[in-house]
């Protein structure tokens, strides 16, 4: 098609030809998180309303054994309902992570707004990563954010109750190494529940931009259906443990931790370079780096559905 | 300038062919409408230029090839691919700060004011929002973007006739200029008429027609012939004829005649140009029966 380009008044075109100014990349990683926040309020509604039930019910047991003889609350043993509080918040965040990663790529295409984020300047790969980082790196430490809060709370109250029934706080506070605990959560946080199951985390992701319907089954089927031909063919149920354990968190290098004890144990001592060492570490990260990257391609192709 | 250059652009999709070796050149600071039936290559033809599907041939858009060279080409493209495809879970204002926030020649305060002439809150989610609303949003989020080609797919469809002339109006007057260059389809022809300044057919994959709508408007004519002058007018070989309440309107290619003289029609009838979907139906109409003829 030949057109004439008419006369160009005053040229704005040399203004925009130096206009362009460089954004670096963060911040359109920055916003692109922002945005998942937006959009999955889950991500920190379901946490709080989690950690606020616990410590409704906490509050409750507490006050309730004011009145009991003898006292439910043992200061001498103060570990185990902290102990239930932050296992619970650690299954909230799977729950809320395995939700958000089968959505994160398929709802955009289901709802054709992907049309509208690809005609924005951020790439596809910040894409992925933003929506890999809730899983990864937001909701450990937002799950860590809150349970650490949702403690601090629940000693407060128990510090309460031990006073007005006339009992000693500071052996519950001697005995209770609160902060100690703490630290052992992040850090188990951080290994057993991001780092660890990035690959199976990843997957999903991969599956929610491949898929056309139904996510969570074919996140799920393939996983089976490997796990029954394994079980049928050597009688062995290697890979569902394999995919299991990632899953749940069960790391087996993270920490020197007794079997049945709960990784915040004052007991526990972490073993970071041991679990740095692991190859299966490494192992699951190469095969989640892999699955991103094939998610990031598979976007590039991808329309609304 | 040249904003979009393509050379024997192909796509298909298994054994349909949906570009069918496409050649076009899009000068800058011009709104083109590329009008064409439903599957003839349109979105296709976008999407390509869009950087969202691959092709075959060479498709340069400003200056770059928009498969590989997406990431940055999308900083100086802009596009509206359908009504409704803002995310109805956003709020008005988390669009402008996230727009803001990664676009890096996005103007807030433009898109406030644009804003601020509609009824659209701030805190309103875009699923609160009607269908009519939600285009206004777009189209303030995407006039305060610098962007130097804009693509319009479908910009108004299923919008009401206030909605779809305000859209245009505002197009026109607050964002046009002639260092841009507006790219549109839709099926509301006769509404971008005026809009245009550039034509363009395209059925099954093929650029059927090409033209400035100066160029058009010299050169197609449009006769309501009195019935006693339809068999010479006949004569003179018209692109296409219909019936309106039972008169005859001829429709004509200046340059096929001798003389090539609109004055020569007159004493026929009266003599108007036509509007484009009258010429769209005619040129489509032609081509069907070449291929037919073709395909004996």
């Amino acid at each position: 098609m030949n057109t004439q380009s008419n006369a160009v008044h005053g040229s704005p075109v040399d203004s925009q030809a130096i206009a362009p100014a460089i954004m670096s990349e963060a911040e359109p990683f920055y916003w692109s998180v922002r945005r998942e926040l937006w959009e999955n309020r889950s991500i920190y509604i379901a946490p709080l309303a989690v950690a606020g039930l616990a410590l409704f019910g906490f509050s409750l047991s507490s006050i309730a054994g004011i009145w009991e003889e003898p006292l439910r609350l043992n200061p001498a043993q103060p570990q185990a309902p902290y102990d239930m509080a932050a296992g619970l918040m650690m299954l909230t965040g799977i729950v809320v992570s395995v939700f958000y990663c089968l959505d994160a790529l398929y709802g955009e295409r289901r709802d054709r707004s992907i049309l509208f984020w690809k005609s924005l300047p951020v790439s596809d790969l910040t894409i992925v990563l933003s929506k890999a980082s809730i899983p990864l790196i937001v909701l450990p430490l937002l799950s860590f954010a809150i349970t650490f809060a949702m403690q601090w709370l629940m000693l407060l109250v128990s510090s309460a109750v031990l006073l007005v029934s006339g009992q000693s706080v500071a052996m519950l506070w001697t005995n209770l190494s609160f902060f100690h605990m703490s630290l052992l959560l992040l850090y188990h946080l951080l290994t057993a529940h991001a780092l660890w199951p990035a690959p199976v985390y990843c997957w999903m992701l991969l599956v929610s931009g491949w898929s056309r319907r139904a996510p969570f089954l074919w996140a799920v089927l393939p996983l089976v259906a490997i796990a029954g031909v394994e079980n049928l063919a050597l009688h062995t149920w290697h890979f569902a443990a394999l995919v299991g354990g990632r899953f749940i968190g069960d790391a087996p290098a993270v920490a020197s931790t007794g079997p049945d004890m709960f990784p915040t144990d004052p007991m526990t001592h972490i073993a970071p370079a041991h679990f740095l060492a692991t190859p299966g570490l490494w192992i699951g990260l190469a095969v989640a780096a892999a699955f991103l990257a094939a998610a990031v391609r598979l976007r590039r192709y991808q329309g609304p559905i | 300038m040249t904003v979009i250059e393509a050379r024997g652009l192909r796509k298909a999709f298994g054994a349909t062919i949906a570009l069918d070796g496409v050649n076009l050149r899009i000068e800058e600071g011009r709104i083109l409408g590329l009008i064409g039936p439903n599957g003839a290559g349109k979105s296709t033809a976008l999407n390509a230029i869009l950087g969202l599907t691959p092709y075959e041939g060479e498709l340069k858009v400003l200056g770059r090839n928009p498969w590989t060279e997406r990431d940055h080409l999308m900083r100086d493209i802009c596009f509206i691919a359908d009504v409704a495809v803002l995310p109805r879970w956003i709020r008005v204002s988390q669009a402008l700060d996230y727009v803001a926030g990664v676009h890096p020649r996005f103007d807030r305060a433009k898109a406030e004011g644009f804003l601020a002439r509609t009824t659209i809150r701030r805190t309103s989610k875009v699923r609160e929002l009607s269908k009519g609303m939600v285009a206004q949003l777009h189209l303030a989020l995407v006039m305060a973007i610098d962007a130097r080609l804009l693509v319009l797919d479908e910009p108004t469809l299923g919008l009401d006739i206030l909605y779809r002339k305000q859209f245009y109006d505002s197009l026109l007057n607050d964002y046009f200029d002639r260092s841009r260059t507006i790219i549109v389809t839709t099926h509301q022809v006769e509404e971008v008429q005026h809009v245009l300044t550039d034509l363009m057919f395209i059925d099954r994959g093929r650029i059927v027609l090409s033209c400035s709508m100066d160029e058009f408007e010299s050169r197609y004519v449009e006769v309501t012939v009195n019935p006693e002058h339809v068999a010479a007018a006949r004569a003179l070989q018209p692109m296409h004829e219909r019936q309106v309440i039972g008169r005859s309107i001829l429709l004509f290619d200046l340059m096929t005649l001798d003389k090539g003289d609109r004055r020569q029609l007159a004493p026929f009838g009266e003599v108007r140009t036509p509007g484009v979907a009258d010429l769209f139906v005619a040129v489509l109409g032609n081509q069907a029966s070449q291929a037919q003829g073709v395909a004996q």
